[in-house]
């Protein structure tokens, strides 16, 4: 199982370890800074390294990179999975998960670790949980705790350990009883020169804010649930309901939390929501190239889209930028090569544009690489794959909550290839 | 207020300024001290000196105070052993605290205390809290167990504390029964052979009911536990796969992939036919695909172990290829992965959709992903012929662009292509010869030389290109100057009158000028050939070369079996054999996929045979010459060796399908399965089925020979029940040990000849030839009479059989045991040895029988302390039919007398090296069971003798 794990920041240094079994020396990492250093790129270095005596699994998150320490055969996506659950319990408990914030709260880092992991077999990873066994460290807490003397860690056994729904504690109250729902959809496509779509799929989550007194029993039925046909839930989710009525039946954990997760493959039509039209191009012997880009909406069923950020790789050859952008701001970054443009909103009246000429090194052959094109946009109140909610009921408690529903499309890793 | 603060005490006097606070009256303080330490630790500092001040505060009834301590202990008891022995009655006392948490956390911190003394004192509290009323404290003991283990597994053993934790299985709560499962797995894996994780359809049950309730961790260790079952038929494989599929839909991807490996191993025991086999197919897919938009490291490992799937089961995936399709931002690991998986799955239907895709991705930057594009557009061609045109004219494009590097790559793969079509695509050589200066890689510069060398006679000015490469000759690598060497004898043969002065400067370059013993015995023998017969040296280097196969990169089948059983482990991500590597494990069992229970539908199914390669990518399917070949030699046989020769292609149609084919299937699960298997339904395969099911059933080239001879063989052992028995083959040399050699076999003495029939199997994917064979001295002085016919080279995943006589005129020294037999065999990958034993009763020879004086004589010199007495039970035979059946063996039967209802019979055998054997047979009417005694002048004999006698008279 997991033995060990170092926490590594940005410039290579590690500043926390914790050993679960016997102590494991740190020069094991040296095997990791080979790898770091071989990457061209921080995001480039290969998950799993072997060592000698060791495997080496490794997450980069908030550029802090987490390295576990394993010795016998552990499946890879168990340790990750762990690795991402440590930074999600550090974000829920600092706010951040940055290496300030990982030492400013040293002590309860290393009780939370200790607590998440006995012999390197997980223990207690639920947030609810967590919260019981060591509470969050607030201000305020801090005060009262340096005043009474008492401590940041719970004395009792946590209630949902053994229950039949370890996710949620007992005991709730809430004066204001509220059920959120978000539905947020990523699109990721590929799109190629001419425009048309070479790959779409959708990761669509629908993430949970319930504040409920009690036990409450929650049924959220959909408008179309044969869009989802591959889903994967969180633990409450009553499995067999949803196989038989395509109905959510499921008592809520306390808080945020992630309800489903969905993937809308590429099988089925997906809408996309913008359009660019491009034309970057180099003459041969040359040192100018023009440079255009125009945008637009396609698919939006009304709504506007916001937020739209364009950036795009410059090959290596380009020594500058001189563009004219009709609305927002552009960006050329002349070491690294990146363009990015912030637009904004798309006003289909009157469509955003980048034109302008781009100058290249003296010299320099015509690039042979296309320049890709990222874009970022945001549409509110809108479900791009059309799923929607139904309604919301609650059985097993009293009181009315109050229930709300949002809907949200963004770009995952939208790219048009030019 | 942060923690930070507790990192600023750098001055001198730290350790103690903080001793001094450790011993403050003050819990606040105290607290305060504690916590600073923690901070030092846990930056690497070391603050050891402040052991027992620490342990001191451990007597406390603050519980954020106390885990601090412990958190202490736990990371400096090893270096202070003496004073860790000071917490113990703490550690003792908290086990019996009213309080669960407290006494959980008790004996969870023991255990992680790595002191021998220490864990003395552990055993109690332990026990209790095994047995403890509440789950939170018993589920926590159970981790200990495997803690304790892992310290000392002696005393686990001893204490009894295993079985308490395969008692935790059945317990009320899941979360103690998924951690009872982990820690039972993580000690069984220091202990291969022990029978913890006995698991049976009670257990099984247990396990699926917990699998429902515990946690997202548990499940992953239930899951794992799973796989490792095998189960009875396919109704409950079935009923398991049902209950395991709701997994695929939890959103932790460990949980996914460790259901997705019970799904892939168990599905292999489903009927095909059956509709829920198409349902679970259908199943698979989506939740694999939705691994592959999580975080790139998630996608990493998904990536590596779809990539066996896709190798084991293509349809699962087949109509998924968009998914695979490369982001410009993924990083460079997933990139490479996606575009492995592109290749796997590229089929007419898309190849189009890929081609492009690859295009784009060869213009992309990273060099490294470029480059594989390339490669993988050659791949492409080779794989769906179709697309073969399509992708030359793309390759060609890339060459265009002139970028140095895809340059070359483009024409390492176009090199393959020819190899592929040949005489198709040569037009496009004049515009390879153009890029010819641009090479600097050895692998290109070899590849365009190759190609001249090929083509020679269509390119004009191949000398001169060739004699441009020759000024540079000891400049270039080994993999350059031997293609140079060849690709110029090639030429020289092809265009005689013109290039005589090249090939010689070449040959006189390699031969006399370098030191490298490759290219200087490659010079020679080319040379030699040349100069004393240019016919044959022509037939040699202008020989026509066999077709490069489709994919060469596919993992051989059995390795794919056993990773498929190891999904999501590191085995899967390094497509190793688990065997191979992490130290933590001494001695992994290897896994197999369990064979199809195919009682029931043998008849109609070609596969069951060999259930376990059955979806094993397309191999090199044998040539109609190939099959013809071997015919023709049996028929050819000289007439004297008929019996030699013929009778082993005879019994390889039983021995083969009875035993070596679903041997090497089944493994290790062949005692529960080899009964039902064992019986007839592969006779009625034999008998009924035309030659054209044939082939199908066996796979390899001797089928038609095969099927044929099994019918004589059966004939034959029924007619003449008195023949020699021979025991069916087993396995002597798994293809694990043997680079894809498998090896099963047997011995048998027919018309006084001893003959080791063997079958040889190719599992890998490079065909074997060269076979030889050499036995190490052993006692009876057993050699090989001849060497081993293999005619044909072996092709992958052909059999063949050969019957190789033995002589035991052999060099002699004795083995232990006495029949051991250790055996070299030679083929062009490799020396592999293995050993096997013979039964003794190769060795009786046919005038065995001896006079009844000398035999009455004989036993009464014999001393009587070389007499051995064996009982043989459960043989239902009379004394005429056991001897009738003995003489078979040459074991002769000289006298028989009767006393009161007991036949004696009294019998001699004589061994090769002319040792006499005497025995006494006592047969009691109505008792099954004989009693033999055995007289002998080296009776170390005797013990195998009886075996021959039990052998025999069971058969």
């Amino acid at each position: 199982m997991i033995h060990s794990l170092f926490l590594v920041n940005a410039s290579g240094d590690i500043f926390l370890e914790k050993h679960w079994k016997s102590v494991v020396s740190r020069s094991v990492c040296d095997y990791f800074f080979e790898a770091l250093e071989r990457a061209t790129e921080p995001e480039n270095v290969p998950p799993v390294i072997p060592t000698p005596h060791h495997y080496l699994i490794n997450v980069l998150r908030h550029r802090i990179y987490f390295v576990a320490v394993i010795q016998s055969e552990v499946p890879p996506l168990f340790v990750i999975e762990f690795l991402h659950r440590v930074v999600d319990t550090f974000q829920d408990y600092f706010g951040v998960c940055t290496e300030a914030a990982i030492k400013d709260n040293v002590v309860v880092v290393y009780e939370l670790l200790e607590e998440m992991l006995d012999n390197g077999f997980p223990l207690a990873t639920e947030s609810n949980i967590l919260k019981e066994l060591i509470k969050p460290p607030t201000i305020l807490r801090t005060v009262v705790n340096t005043i009474t003397g008492s401590t940041n860690v719970g004395e009792q056994l946590p209630t949902g350990q053994l229950s039949v729904v370890p996710w949620r504690r007992t005991g709730v109250k809430y004066t204001n009883n509220e059920a959120y729902f978000d539905v947020v959809e990523e699109i990721d496509a590929i799109i190629d020169k001419s425009g048309s779509t070479i790959t779409a799929e959708i990761q669509g989550v629908v993430d949970a804010c319930v504040k409920l007194t009690g036990m409450p029993d929650l049924t959220l039925s959909f408008m179309n649930p044969r869009l989802l046909d591959d889903v994967s839930f969180h633990p409450c989710v009553r499995f067999k309901r949803w196989e038989a009525e395509r109905i959510l039946s499921f008592i809520p954990p306390d808080g945020n939390f992630r309800l489903l997760s969905y993937h809308v493959s590429s099988q089925n039509l997906v809408a996309i929501p913008v359009y660019v039209k491009h034309n970057i191009s180099f003459r041969e012997g040359s040192s100018q190239g023009r440079f255009e880009l125009t945008l637009g909406p396609k698919q939006t069923m009304g709504k506007a889209v916001e937020s739209v950020l364009v950036s795009s790789q410059l090959p290596r050859g380009v020594l500058n930028a001189n563009l004219n952008a009709s609305q927002g701001t552009y960006t050329f970054d002349p070491v690294t090569k990146l363009l990015s443009w912030d637009v904004g909103k798309i006003n289909p009246q009157k469509l955003p544009s980048l034109k302008g000429s781009v100058s290249l090194q003296a010299g320099a052959f015509k690039p042979d690489e296309n320049p890709t094109i990222n874009i970022q946009f945001k549409i509110q109140q809108l479900a791009i794959s059309g799923l929607k909610v139904n309604r919301l009921d609650m059985y097993g408690e009293k009181y009315k909550p109050f229930k709300g529903i949002k809907y949200m499309t963004k770009a995952g890793k939208f790219q048009v290839r030019t | 207020m942060t923690d930070s603060k507790y990192f600023t005490t750098t001055k001198k006097g730290e350790i103690f300024e903080l001793k001094a606070e450790l011993n403050s009256d003050k819990k606040e303080k105290k607290k305060e001290a504690v916590k600073k330490v923690i901070a030092s630790m846990t930056v690497g500092k070391d603050v050891s000196a402040l052991f027992p001040d620490v342990v001191n505060c451990m007597q406390t009834d603050n519980l954020e105070l106390k885990k601090l301590v412990y958190l202490y202990l736990m990371n400096y008891a090893k270096s202070q052993p003496d004073m860790a022995i000071m917490a113990v009655n703490t550690f003792v006392k908290d086990c019996e605290d009213p309080n669960p948490l407290i006494r959980a956390l008790a004996v969870r911190t023991m255990g992680c205390i790595r002191v021998d003394k220490i864990t003395e004192y552990l055993c109690e509290p332990l026990r209790k809290c095994l047995k403890d009323e509440d789950p939170y404290v018993r589920k926590t003991a159970a981790v200990c167990v495997a803690k304790l283990h892992d310290i000392n597994a002696q005393l686990v053993e001893d204490q009894g504390f295993l079985d308490t934790l395969k008692d935790l299985i059945s317990d009320s709560n899941p979360m103690v029964v998924a951690n009872a499962v982990a820690a039972l797995s993580e000690i069984a894996e220091s202990h291969p052979n022990s029978n913890l994780l006995d698991l049976n359809p009670q257990t099984i049950n247990k396990l699926l009911t917990a699998l429902n309730e515990c946690t997202e961790w548990g499940q992953i260790f239930i899951l794992d536990c799973l796989a490792n079952y095998t189960p009875r038929d396919d109704r409950e494989s079935q009923s398991i796969c049902e209950r395991v599929t709701p997994r695929l839909s939890h959103a932790n991807s460990a949980v996914v992939l460790s259901a997705v490996k019970v799904l892939m191993k168990f599905m292999e025991m489903l009927p095909k036919d059956l509709d829920y086999y198409g349902t679970l197919l259908k199943k698979l897919a989506p939740p694999l695909v939705t691994l592959l938009s999580a975080e790139p490291e998630l996608q990493y490992v998904a990536l590596r172990n779809i990539n066996l799937i896709v190798q084991k089961r293509p349809e699962i995936l087949k109509h998924e290829m968009k998914v695979f399709f490369v982001k410009y931002n993924d990083p460079i690991y997933v990139k490479l992965e996606k575009l492995d998986i592109m290749i796997r799955l590229a089929s007419q239907a898309n190849i189009a959709q890929v081609l492009a895709e690859l295009k784009e991705y060869a213009t992309e930057v990273d060099v490294d992903f470029v480059r594989k594009a390339v490669r993988a557009i050659g791949r492409c061609a080779i794989k769906v012929e179709q697309s073969a045109e399509r992708c030359v004219s793309t390759l060609l494009d890339l060459i265009q662009t002139k970028v140095n590097y895809v340059v070359q790559e483009a024409i390492v793969v176009i090199k393959d292509i020819f190899r592929k079509y040949p005489n198709k695509y040569e037009s496009v050589i004049a515009t390879l010869c153009e890029n010819l200066d641009s090479l600097d890689e050895p692998e290109a510069r070899a590849a365009m030389i190759w190609i001249v060398g090929e083509y020679a006679e269509r390119i004009d000015n191949a000398d001169e290109l060739l004699e441009s490469f020759l000024e540079g000759f000891h400049d270039e690598s080994t993999q350059v100057q031997l293609q140079l060497l060849t690709a110029i004898v090639k030429l020289f043969l092809k265009k005689p009158t013109e290039t005589q002065e090249l090939v010689q400067q070449v040959l006189s370059l390699a031969t006399q000028d370098s030191d490298n013993p490759d290219l200087r015995d490659r010079g020679y023998i080319y040379w030699r050939l040349l100069s004393t017969d240019p016919v044959a040296a022509k037939e040699v280097v202008l020989a026509e070369k066999p077709l490069i196969s489709e994919e060469t990169d596919l993992i051989e089948p059995t390795l794919l079996e056993e990773l498929i059983c190891h999904i999501g482990t590191l085995a899967s991500v390094y497509h190793k054999p688990p065997s191979a590597f992490v130290e933590g494990s001494r001695g992994v069992q290897h896994r197999r996929i369990p064979p199809r229970a195919g009682s029931v539908e043998s008849a109609e199914s070609p596969e069951v045979g060999q259930s376990g390669s059955s979806e094993a990518p397309p191999a090199v399917i044998p040539s109609q010459g190939d099959l013809l070949g071997d015919l023709l030699n049996l028929d050819l046989a000289p007439p004297t060796a008929t019996v030699p020769s013929v009778q082993p292609s005879m019994q390889m149609g039983a021995m083969d399908l009875l035993g070596g084919g679903l041997d090497s299937l089944m493994g290790d699960e062949s005692d529960t399965l080899g009964g039902d298997i064992g019986g007839s339904p592969s006779m009625g395969a034999g008998l009924g089925a035309a030659p054209t099911v044939m082939p199908a059933a066996l796979g390899g080239a001797p089928a038609v020979g095969g099927g044929l001879g099994d019918l004589f063989d059966l004939g034959g052992g029924v007619g003449m029940p008195t023949g020699f028995y021979v025991v069916p083959k087993t396995l002597w040399l798994p293809a694990m040990k043997a680079k894809g050699l498998e090896i099963s076999g047997t011995f048998a003495r027919r018309g006084g000849i001893i003959q080791m029939d063997m079958s040889l199997t190719n599992k890998a994917m490079s065909v074997m030839t060269d076979f030889a064979i050499q036995f190490n001295r052993n006692s009876f002085g057993m050699a090989p009479a001849g060497p081993l016919q293999v005619l044909t080279p072996l092709s992958p995943n052909q059999t063949i059989d050969v019957s190789l006589p033995l002589s035991t005129n052999g060099p002699v020294m004795k083995m232990e045991p006495l029949n051991n037999l250790q055996v070299a065999v030679k083929n062009n990958i490799d020396v592999f040895y293995f050993s096997c034993q013979f039964p003794l009763s190769l060795l009786f020879v046919e005038d065995g029988k001896m006079e009844r004086q000398v035999f009455l004589a004989t036993w009464k010199d014999i001393p009587n302390d070389n007499e051995a007495q064996f009982q043989i039970k459960d043989v239902h035979l009379n004394s005429d039919a056991a001897s009738n059946k003995l003489q078979g063996s040459n074991i002769f039967t000289i006298a028989k007398r009767t006393v009161e209802g007991q036949d004696m019979l009294y019998q001699s055998i004589k061994l090769t090296n002319s040792i006499w054997v005497l025995a006494e047979m006592r047969v009691q009417t109505g008792n099954p069971n004989y009693t033999l005694s055995i007289k002998c002048r080296a009776p170390e004999v005797c013990q195998f003798v009886y075996q021959c006698y039990e052998m025999v008279l069971k058969n």
